[in-house]
């Protein structure tokens, strides 16, 4: 039982610090890094609350997990590509602050 | 009968994945396999709502699994008028990218746009909100490759920034639906209903689902994404963005507030209703000050978007009425908008509001579409936008909560100011001339066309609230309505 809360609360934790990197870094490469760290977050927390309760882990969460796992990676690819693509336009990995001209 | 037995809304789903597929294979067969898949599509939503007038609300169990393991599909009133607005502005587009893409463009285009609608589709039919996550990703992955397809810095950028958002938003999400997961061990949404309890787990997940859809809505001020997006990409890609792809993350809030979180509180609803009428004058004086039209139609759905959440303070049948209406009528009126700025920009190579320089003797039909959504947008008789703010009007009033209206009359008149700026300038000759190219008379007539449904939407309003009705999506009585 304990166990459990303690890694959904590490989860929790994981969310928070990838959030609070997402805000303060300029640089595509960590931004995109930061929601890698905030959705391995997430799926430590159904991981770890799907072993909550006594005997076989919850499958349904697990699997659950899997989809989260695919849909993270191609969105990191999706945007890994569209990083060097804003790179190549504009010659810098960060989003430009003035508005459409 | 066998036509019934048909599962219409799987067919829904399925279809525009095949012809996803089908364009990526064969990009040289690409625009007459989406034309004929978005046919297809069109002709599946009227079986489905066949289905529904026939037999009522319906639910499948997908590969045969039941709620628990599986995922289920339903489909009510809600469902199908969300379906019929995608396949009604996604015909429109279909037929207006043949002429505004080239051959390169349009290799591209049609496989993500398919991709686009299935996503759509299941997001509008999905019964579990691990599934609805899927969804949402789907959408904002294609979405997210649509804006970066008019390529250039601007597109780029907006599409990064609109990417990293919309990730934010579905991670935030996610963790909603892993509380809500382990506090009632289900994720199908009518066995959350019936389990749901008000604990300290549910109100971080209500908060957390909230925000991350809030967040992908672009509701004030959360929509700092959204203009830069939505003008950045190719005109019927910022058309459907605005039209449809907003209002998939609003669906899903509208769901669950309607279903899981009943006793979410009268403070949150008048929070989002305070934060939906300043979204309502930002957004509307924001596209006052706009110099580009495509900018300027952006910011006008970030006030637009303001008017769905007004109904939340209302909670009454007649509100979310009024603002499914707000959402049907925009969904028209916004494409035609875009489709028209579009025409512009392909006609003269650019947006800048002050040198239309009497485009209307080019492009007549074009104006005349602008003008038309325009009336719907701000609500004159007898566009689907009026029905839309006589219902909000009506249920703010019933619910004795007038000085919402105000927010709705103000809305209207910011809305006027600028639609009439507009058309101003189109009829004004201005000091650099155009460097005119014919555009294809297809995407002219596609632009009128949505405009006129804008208007239609308001003259059929009685068969539209009956579909409304089936299953009864509002609950069977309001708590003022």
């Amino acid at each position: 039982m304990i166990p459990a809360f303690l890694y959904a609360l590490v989860g929790v934790g994981l969310f928070t610090l990838g959030l609070y990197a997402l805000i303060i870094h300029a640089h595509l490469l960590r931004k995109i890094l930061a929601l890698n760290v905030m959705a391995s977050g997430v799926f430590l927390v159904l991981v770890a609350l799907a072993a909550r309760t006594q005997g076989m882990p919850d499958p349904v969460a697990h699997a659950m997990v899997i989809t989260g796992i695919v849909v993270a990676v191609s969105a990191t690819a999706l945007a890994l590509v569209l990083m060097l693509r804003v790179r190549i336009a504009t010659g810098r990995a960060e989003l430009a602050k003035e508005p459409l001209e | 009968m066998l036509a019934l037995d048909i599962p219409w809304g799987v067919m829904a789903i399925i279809l525009p994945l095949a012809g996803a597929m089908s364009c990526f294979l064969w990009p040289r067969c690409a625009l007459p396999l989406g034309l004929v898949t978005a046919l297809a599509i069109v002709i599946c939503v009227a079986g489905l709502g066949w289905q529904l007038l026939e037999q009522g609300a319906q639910r499948y169990a997908v590969g045969g699994w039941g709620a628990p393991l599986g995922i289920d599909l339903y489909a009510d009133g809600l469902t199908l008028l969300m379906l019929m607005m995608t396949a009604v502005v996604g015909l429109g587009i279909s037929i207006y990218s043949c002429g505004y893409f080239n051959q390169d463009r349009a290799r591209h285009f049609w496989p993500l746009w398919m991709f686009l609608w299935a996503a759509l589709n299941a997001l509008f039919l999905s019964a579990d909100i691990f599934n609805l996550y899927v969804t949402l990703e789907l959408l904002g992955l294609a979405a997210v490759a649509l804006v970066a397809l008019a390529g250039g810095a601007d597109a780029l950028t907006g599409a990064m920034r609109y990417l990293l958002v919309s990730l934010l938003g579905s991670l935030c999400y996610l963790l909603g639906v892993a509380l809500l997961y382990h506090s009632f061990g289900s994720v199908d949404i009518a066995t959350l209903a019936e389990r749901v309890e008000s604990s300290p787990a549910v109100w971080a997940a209500m908060g957390l689902m909230i925000t991350g859809l809030l967040l992908k809505t672009a509701l004030f001020p959360l929509h700092f994404w959204l203009p830069s997006a939505h003008a950045s990409a190719p005109a019927p890609v910022s058309a459907l963005l605005s039209a449809l792809v907003v209002k998939a993350s609003f669906y899903i809030l509208l769901r669950l507030w309607l279903e899981i979180f009943p006793f979410a509180g009268a403070a949150l609803a008048q929070l989002l209703g305070l934060l939906g009428a300043a979204a309502v004058l930002w957004g509307g004086l924001q596209a006052l000050r706009q110099t580009r039209l495509k900018m300027l139609i952006a910011y006008s759905t970030v006030a637009q978007l303001g008017y769905l959440f007004l109904a939340f303070p209302l909670a009454s049948i007649t509100g979310w009425t009024g603002a499914l209406y707000v959402l049907l009528s925009h969904a028209a009126a916004k494409t035609a908008m875009f489709m028209a700025a579009g025409n512009i920009l392909y006609f003269g190579g650019h947006d800048r509001i002050v040198d239309l320089d009497r485009v209307v003797q080019h492009l007549p039909l074009t104006i005349t579409a602008f003008a038309l959504a325009g009336i719907s947008i701000m609500g004159l008789p007898p566009s689907g936008g009026f029905i839309a703010k006589w219902l909000l009007l009506e249920a703010a009033i019933r619910s004795g909560q007038w000085w919402w209206g105000i927010a709705l009359i103000l809305g209207g008149l910011l809305s006027a100011a600028w639609v009439f700026k507009v058309v101003g300038y189109a009829f004004t000759r201005s000091e650099v001339p155009h460097e005119a190219r014919a555009v294809p008379a297809a995407m002219e007539w596609t632009a009128l066309l949505m405009a006129v449904v804008a208007i239609l939407l308001g003259l059929f309003v009685p068969w539209l609230l009956a579909l409304m009705e089936i299953g009864l999506p509002f609950g069977g009585e309001g708590s003022a309505g």
